[in-house]
């Protein structure tokens, strides 16, 4: 959790002190999201919501000790949250009949404490991914509103500078609520565009937290684990929709590969191929096969559940089966089809090799270069220079694998990448004439 | 626009490491100094020697001082930086992130003062 406000006050020590703040903690991890939706569901001012809800946190913060942590801690900070917006009105606009105050008593009237709170946290998502917002912003927006994240972990997460990150959250924040942008689910016929902007974000801050092999980096880990989190929320708040079950079912599949990223001894990196399928998490590959299984039933494919099956058909190592590249190849193919995306087109040109041959790949390859999408993406030219290795073209493959280390980010995967680099300038040596002494050397 | 990446480590680090993981490292930066060229950012850029090679220049009501040393005295120094010239601060931000520096000390991203900004 990242806003200061929520967190522990840090400053008290006695046993009240530390329950209630477990309390405030507690509850603004499990419904951060739940009540900004809530709070902002009329008036769009999520700004306004956050900042109400950390004065309720703090508030809970020094009352709860005292009174004891209320039966329904989640209604409590909402009441209390909504005060807070009721009084800034009422700073703001020196009447007290305004039509926002009236609004937010109303709510308050019409969800009374007792009851449980209804879950809006969909409709915040949806804001959030709403077309009026810059796509760039809408994961980072999504991890603030309904986690509480703070603007400096997001801008770690995504490689932006954190003040930045700030100025970018608060700009979507006030054009949703000047756009008059809805917190709610659009109608049926435009709710499959509208979702698939939310998979989308949700899945680029998977992707961001799956850069963080080590591990080492809590926040990254966290945020691969929060984007299986909204997953989750939202394929549970939306289970007839395939595509959302097939997000679900990719994010499971790679995350249960985390660990066999890395050798067991050390931090060197392990490729996919060469991973021990023990070393996967056998639970969360049956948990990701159920939700495709349950996805297909639907009978509307679309590109989660594309690369969902592209994940599938490695798993199957875990049953000593081989890797069945003819339907990865066709699955690309279709994905390739269906998106434009270089980095499918990419995939599918490496599932090539292994049906057709690495000719057949390179060509495919080839047509790629120069795709300014692809010139500074590091997967690119290790696949460019695997493939150039492979059929003896030494002298491009080296200069591909150079290319390669030279964009890489992560240093265990730099390394792995320098390895190849310097068996496949070893393969020159034998190439030159000096065949023997390096064959014998590796005898 | 212009950044310079300032990359600053502790120079011991490099030391400690065997023949074989120093060439490694090394060819990390060649390899990235090859990736910025080709991409069409680099306008500059060197390793420095170590910061005990440094000699610090005040001048004071006239009067000229020499130190020996580096401007501040800290474990990890300035060991090498490159100016690149990209479209904005997020560009920079990631190319930071591929500076093998990075990954074992930090790399400071500023943006350069364009004369006509002055």
């Amino acid at each position: 959790m990242g806003r200061s406000k929520c967190g522990p006050c840090g400053l008290s020590v006695s046993p009240e002190h530390h329950a209630a703040a477990r309390a405030a903690e507690t509850t603004a991890r499990r419904s951060y999201g739940k009540l900004v939706a809530l709070l902002a569901a009329r008036s769009r001012d999520i700004a306004g919501a956050e900042d109400a809800l950390a004065e309720a946190f703090a508030v809970a913060l020094a009352d709860w000790p005292h009174h004891g942590v209320p039966a329904k801690p989640e209604a409590w900070l909402l009441t209390v949250a909504r005060r807070r917006l009721v009084d800034e009105v009422r700073r703001r606009v020196h009447d007290e009949r305004s039509a926002v105050q009236q609004l937010l008593l109303a709510d308050e009237a019409a969800e009374p404490a007792l009851y449980e709170l209804p879950d809006r946290r969909l409709g915040l998502l949806f804001a959030c991914a709403h077309p009026a917002i810059d796509a760039a912003v809408r994961a980072p927006l999504m991890l603030q509103t309904v986690l509480g994240f703070d603007a400096a972990a997001i801008a770690s997460a995504f490689l932006v500078a954190p003040t930045a990150m700030g100025q970018r959250l608060v700009r979507a924040k006030r054009r949703i609520r000047e756009a008059g942008i809805a917190l709610e689910l659009p109608a049926t016929d435009e709710l499959q565009g509208r979702l698939d902007a939310v998979l989308d974000a949700i899945y680029a801050a998977y992707a961001e937290g799956w850069l963080d092999a080590d591990g080492t980096d809590a926040r990254r880990r966290n945020l691969a684990d929060v984007a299986i989190w909204l997953g989750r929320l939202v394929a549970a708040l939306l289970p007839g929709e395939p595509e959302a079950l097939g997000l679900l079912a990719l994010m499971l599949y790679t995350d249960a590969r985390r660990g066999a990223r890395r050798c067991e001894a050390g931090h060197d990196y392990v490729p996919l191929a060469e991973q021990d399928p023990r070393r996967w998490d056998a639970a969360r590959i049956d948990e990701a096969e159920a939700l495709l299984q349950q996805a297909s039933r639907a009978g509307r494919m679309g590109r989660f559940q594309l690369e969902a099956a592209v994940q599938s058909a490695h798993s199957v190592r875990r049953f000593g089966r081989e890797v069945d590249w003819a339907a990865i190849e066709q699955l690309y193919a279709v994905l390739a089809a269906l998106t434009a995306s270089p980095v499918v087109a990419l995939n599918h040109a490496v599932a090539r090799a292994h049906v057709h041959g690495i000719e057949a790949a390179l060509a495919a390859l080839d047509a790629l270069h120069g795709d300014a999408r692809l010139a500074e993406y590091q997967p690119y030219w290790a696949a460019r220079a695997e493939l150039l290795a492979r059929c003896a073209r030494r002298e491009e493959a080296c200069a591909a694998y150079q290319r390669a280390i030279g964009l890489e980010r992560d240093p265990a995967v730099r390394r792995f990448l320098q390895g190849r680099h310097e068996e496949a300038l070893q393969d020159r040596v034998e190439a030159g004439g000096e065949g023997a002494v390096t064959q014998a050397a590796r005898r | 626009m212009e950044y310079l990446l300032m990359i600053h480590a502790d120079p011991a680090g490099l030391q400690r490491l065997r023949d074989a993981e120093k060439s490694t490292a090394l060819a990390a930066y060649t390899a990235y100094t090859e990736a910025l060229q080709q991409a069409g950012v680099l306008r500059g850029g060197s390793r420095l020697r170590t910061a005990d090679t440094a000699t610090t220049v005040r001048v004071r009501e006239g009067r000229t001082e020499l130190l020996n040393g580096p401007y501040a005295e800290t474990r990890e120094q300035l060991g090498g930086y490159y100016l690149i010239d990209v479209p904005d601060l997020d560009a920079a931000l990631a190319w930071a992130a591929r500076c093998p520096g990075a990954g074992h000390g930090a790399v400071e991203v500023r943006p350069v003062w364009a004369v006509c900004e002055s």
